[in-house]
């Protein structure tokens, strides 16, 4: 093909059967305009090595398998054109701040485990849940309170680039704290308190002293430091009482305290 | 199951600055870690030594140990950490408390972040740490110059 150059690309290597740790194999790889990060390593599995291991599965940004430690900086190999970054070297790696299983290949368990830690669902009352009357009101201006922090795709970049987590492991990090913050903003919640006990704790949002590493590195521009500092000033001013009780909203119709706006109703239920 | 090995990537204290490409405030965050500790040492000191005037001993006398101009050139190292400390403190008090981050927004690529909302507060801040810095100057180099030229 033409137009295309050659590109260095030192990648992190890491056979937990044979190696007592990484080191680095270099490949040389044709690279063209618009080939991103991800078609060099299929480009070096297909070539070169193919016990070469790395996760990716919807290629476009969304899934947020395949992030990595590119040039120094987590983000995901799918996202990123190869001559955005270099068109000499590359050096790509794990995301750090995890375990490697294999190569590129880190073991995103304990992010996994600390976002299931707070709950990241919306919390109502047992008796809602089994018999849904009506649906929750909530005005465009309240869902914008939370809008961004939905867009994480649960990468691990944030909590890669988190300087606090590269010293200490019992940090909950940013992924957690600002998805908590998220189903604490929203409206139809009301399972704040209970988040409160583990965001709170010491290993909670307080051990954020704003690096602000996440939110540059966040390939969704999720902003999870701006999610963690806004659920401290909740928490502080929870712990003042100075702000008053948050009820979860209202069912736009049906019994009970359901508010009766101009909305047609819900269609007969057919189970 | 067969055991697996792992290897641990956590970064450890070299990644607060090194192993990364990282950001503007990410140094600041060092530094001010930095600076705490300088000043936290340097209050320790403090007291042991002013402690030995029990004893009768004046080590910060014109003619003993700690009026070295190292000692001197030092005290002024931890009034400029204490001109950042304090100013950037300040700010982190604003940031933390989620005054300058700014609300939240629809992520629209190129996706802007808190951490440009903020930049004009540390600004500021340091605009004010700057001023503190050059005002306690004058003393430090007035009596340094002093001291190394001889006089008292
Ligand atoms: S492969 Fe899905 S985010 Fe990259």
């Amino acid at each position: 093909m033409s137009n295309e150059i050659n590109v260095k690309f030192h990648i992190r290597r890491y056979n937990p059967k044979k190696d007592k740790s990484p080191y680095f194999q270099v490949f040389d790889i044709p690279v063209s305009k618009g080939m991103v990060i991800l078609d060099a390593l299929h480009y070096i599995r297909e070539n070169y090595d193919s016990s070469l291991a790395f996760r990716y599965s919807c290629r476009m940004g969304v899934c947020g398998s395949c992030g990595m430690l590119i040039n120094g900086s987590p983000t995901l190999a799918c996202n990123t054109q190869i001559l955005d970054v270099s068109d000499k070297e590359i050096t790509i790696g794990p995301l750090p701040n995890f375990q490697i299983l294999k190569d590129l290949v880190p073991d995103l368990m304990p992010l996994f485990e600390k976002h299931r830690s707070i709950s990241p669902f919306i919390i109502r009352d047992e008796k809602e849940l089994d018999d849904p009357e009506g649906e929750y009101y909530q005005t465009p201006e309240q869902l914008e309170e939370y809008l961004q922090f939905t867009y994480c795709i649960k990468c691990g970049c944030c909590m890669a680039a988190c300087p606090t987590l590269a010293t200490d492991k019992n940090y909950l990090g940013p992924q957690p704290l600002s998805q908590a913050h998220r189903y604490n903003k929203d409206t139809r919640d009301s399972g704040r308190k209970k988040r409160n006990e583990i965001t709170g704790s010491r290993d909670g949002a307080f051990k954020c002293h704003y690096a602000g590493e996440c939110s540059r590195v966040c390939p969704k521009g999720v902003d999870p430091a701006k999610a963690v500092q806004i659920l401290k000033r909740q928490l502080v001013f929870e712990f003042l009482h100075l702000i008053k009780k948050q009820e979860p909203c209202q069912k736009l119709h049906g019994p009970g305290k359901g508010e009766k706006l101009d909305i047609p109703e819900a269609p007969e239920k057919t189970v | 199951m067969e055991k697996v090995n792992r290897y641990d990537n956590r970064l450890g204290i070299l990644g607060w600055a090194f192993k990364g490409r990282w950001g503007f405030e990410r140094y600041l965050y060092i530094l001010h870690r930095l600076t705490g500790l300088g000043i936290l040492l340097y209050f320790l000191m403090h007291i042991f030594v002013t402690s030995f005037r029990a004893m009768n001993i004046y080590l910060w006398a014109p003619d003993n140990f700690f009026h070295h101009p190292l000692f001197r050139f030092g005290e002024y190292l931890v009034f400029l950490a204490f001109a950042f400390h304090a100013f950037n403190g300040l700010r982190l008090i604003f940031v933390e408390l989620g005054f300058a981050v700014g609300k939240p927004i629809e992520p629209v690529y190129p996706y802007k972040t808190s951490l440009t909302k903020q930049r004009p507060l540390f600004i500021v801040m340091m605009v004010f740490a700057a001023i503190l810095a050059i005002l306690g100057s004058y003393e430090f180099v007035i009596s340094l110059g002093k001291m190394v030229g001889g006089g008292q």
